[in-house]
């Protein structure tokens, strides 16, 4: 880790100030990625702002939407009962993530903004394009087992590994940001990018921007949402695959309505909005299930250890909707 | 940079790269808390921090000034034992011993965590306000080289269960 300049903001306001007079500057948060990242001399900040002071409060409005301040911890936003009786999906999703401990240190902004557990983006050994965008990519062709399928590019293979944004790109979430030229709203669906020709730029952020709050719209039926992630152990394992998704089927057993986002499976959260189109006013059947899951995946690509989650992503999808249609309540 | 470490104030200077568990063990001599991974991995750094468990290992000490941390000296004594600790004893929860403050904090924190209805991933009905020890999932975040995790389960159930989940209950109850 190299020598830097650690100041502590008090509000957004003063972050950004001190983001724009500070050198090589960088917002850290809870530090559960960063704080790694940073021992390892991939991220360098010469000056660190902690915002951690930022909001950590959650505002159910009368609509049904929720406000969640940028600072508020993992664990707070899963336990919280609006979260829970609102949008179950995102309440299981982040408890499928990470541990206790790091539930408890990492905040909303933070998991958003966390980068890729690509074993070759942290091995400084190998050739990464995230680190240096003409080294080449050792992931292609190397161990990729946990990589993508979906929208990936010749230069970058890498998934995305937070289970809270794949709930949030179901629930439609808009992320608020505020930057040296003022505040703006994002969708969470549009805020990271394919890896394209340039996987070393992540997000649509400018430098100095910062989230200050995560915003879920109203939408009833997500009481009736879940989240199934499908990892190689049990617990404290990043996705192989997981699925976020709300159903509402109507008293003629058609699908109403629909949420379908994948995880595990791209450079980015994925919303399955070719699937979703399928299931819109179909029977909510297996049969449904399965040709919006084979939509969705139809130009799915497998590298040499990974072909096998395009056949899981589309069981898993089936398997997911099926539990939603049968049990119409908060479980799992 | 100032704390409240087990219960007493502590002043401590020292570079901004030092992580919270490098001050307890390097500058402190709170030698009790672990390193395993240093990297969240294992669980050997858990300490409490105004109650809540984290991994002392990716904290950095400048961010948690003024806060109150409690390591595995300020649970308990040889001569004055936790009751945790005492069932680690009873049930044979250790082998060599390296996990065992980090799974004694962790498992203090987790049972503030079911007080205050934190749900876990594997909880079946999310409405539902109070969270029981059922699953031992919510201790992921701990890991046992040993392979002692039947003992450490089992201390943990009996000192923090409640009556209805209670495995040892019945046995108690004859």
């Amino acid at each position: 880790m190299i020598e830097f300049r650690y100041e502590k903001a008090k509000d957004a306001a003063s972050a950004i100030q001190m983001f724009a007079s500070g050198d090589r500057a960088h917002y850290l948060a809870g530090g559960t990625n960063l704080v790694d990242l940073m021992r390892e001399n991939i991220e360098r900040p010469e000056t660190v702002i902690d915002v951690t002071g930022l909001s950590q409060t959650i505002e159910p409005h009368e609509s049904g939407g929720i406000l969640i301040g940028a600072a508020v911890k993992n664990t707070a936003l899963a336990a919280h009962l609006g979260v829970r009786e609102r949008f179950p999906v995102l309440t299981r999703a982040i408890l499928a993530g990470a541990s206790g401990q790091i539930r408890n240190m990492a905040t909303v902004g933070g998991n958003i903004l966390q980068r890729t557990r690509c074993n070759y983006f942290y091995d400084e050994a190998a050739r990464c394009n995230k680190r240096d965008p003409s080294a080449g990519c050792d992931a292609i062709g190397g161990f990729n087992r946990t990589h993508a399928i979906l929208g990936a590019s010749p230069a970058c293979v890498a998934t995305h590994p937070s289970d809270m944004c794949v709930a949030l790109a179901a629930l439609d979430a808009t992320v608020h940001l505020e930057g040296a030229n003022g505040a703006r709203s994002i969708k969470l669906i549009d805020l990271h990018r394919l890896p394209g020709g340039r996987p070393d730029v992540e997000t649509e952020l400018v430098p100095g921007e910062l989230i200050s709050a995560v915003e879920l719209p109203p939408l009833l039926f997500a009481a009736n949402s879940t989240y199934r992630k499908v990892r190689d152990r049990a617990s404290f394992a990043f996705a192989l695959v997981s699925v976020a998704a709300a159903l509402e089927v109507g008293e003629d057993g058609a699908i109403t309505d629909v949420r379908l986002a994948l995880g595990g499976v791209a450079h980015k959260p994925w919303r399955a909005t070719v699937a979703e189109q399928e299931l819109r006013g179909a029977p909510a059947s297996e049969e449904t299930f399965r040709r919006a899951a084979e939509a969705e995946l139809k130009d799915a690509v497998g590298l040499r250890d990974n072909a096998f989650k395009i056949e899981l992503t589309k069981r898993v999808i089936v398997n997911t909707l099926q539990k939603l249609a049968m049990a119409p309540v908060a479980v799992l | 940079m100032r704390y409240t470490i087990n219960g007493k104030p502590v002043q401590a200077e020292v570079d901004v790269r030092t992580s919270l568990l490098d001050l307890l063990r390097d500058h402190l001599q709170l030698t009790g808390t672990k390193k395993g991974c240093d990297q969240g991995a294992c669980g050997a750094c858990t300490v409490l921090v105004d109650g809540d468990r984290i991994n002392s290992c990716l904290a950095l000490a400048v961010q948690y000034q003024g806060r109150e941390i409690t390591t595995i000296e300020g649970v308990g004594s040889p001569t004055d034992l936790h009751r945790l600790q005492a069932a680690f004893v009873e049930h044979d929860g250790f082998q060599c011993g390296y996990c065992t403050p980090g799974q004694i904090c962790s498992a203090i924190g987790m049972a503030s965590e079911l007080e205050r209805g934190v749900p876990s991933a594997l909880t079946e009905d999310l409405r539902l306000k109070e969270i029981d020890l059922s699953q031992d999932e919510i201790r992921s975040g701990n890991l046992c080289r040993c392979g002692a995790y039947n003992g450490i389960v089992d201390a943990v159930h009996q000192t923090f269960a409640r009556k209805s989940n209670n495995i040892f209950a019945k046995d108690a109850a004859e």
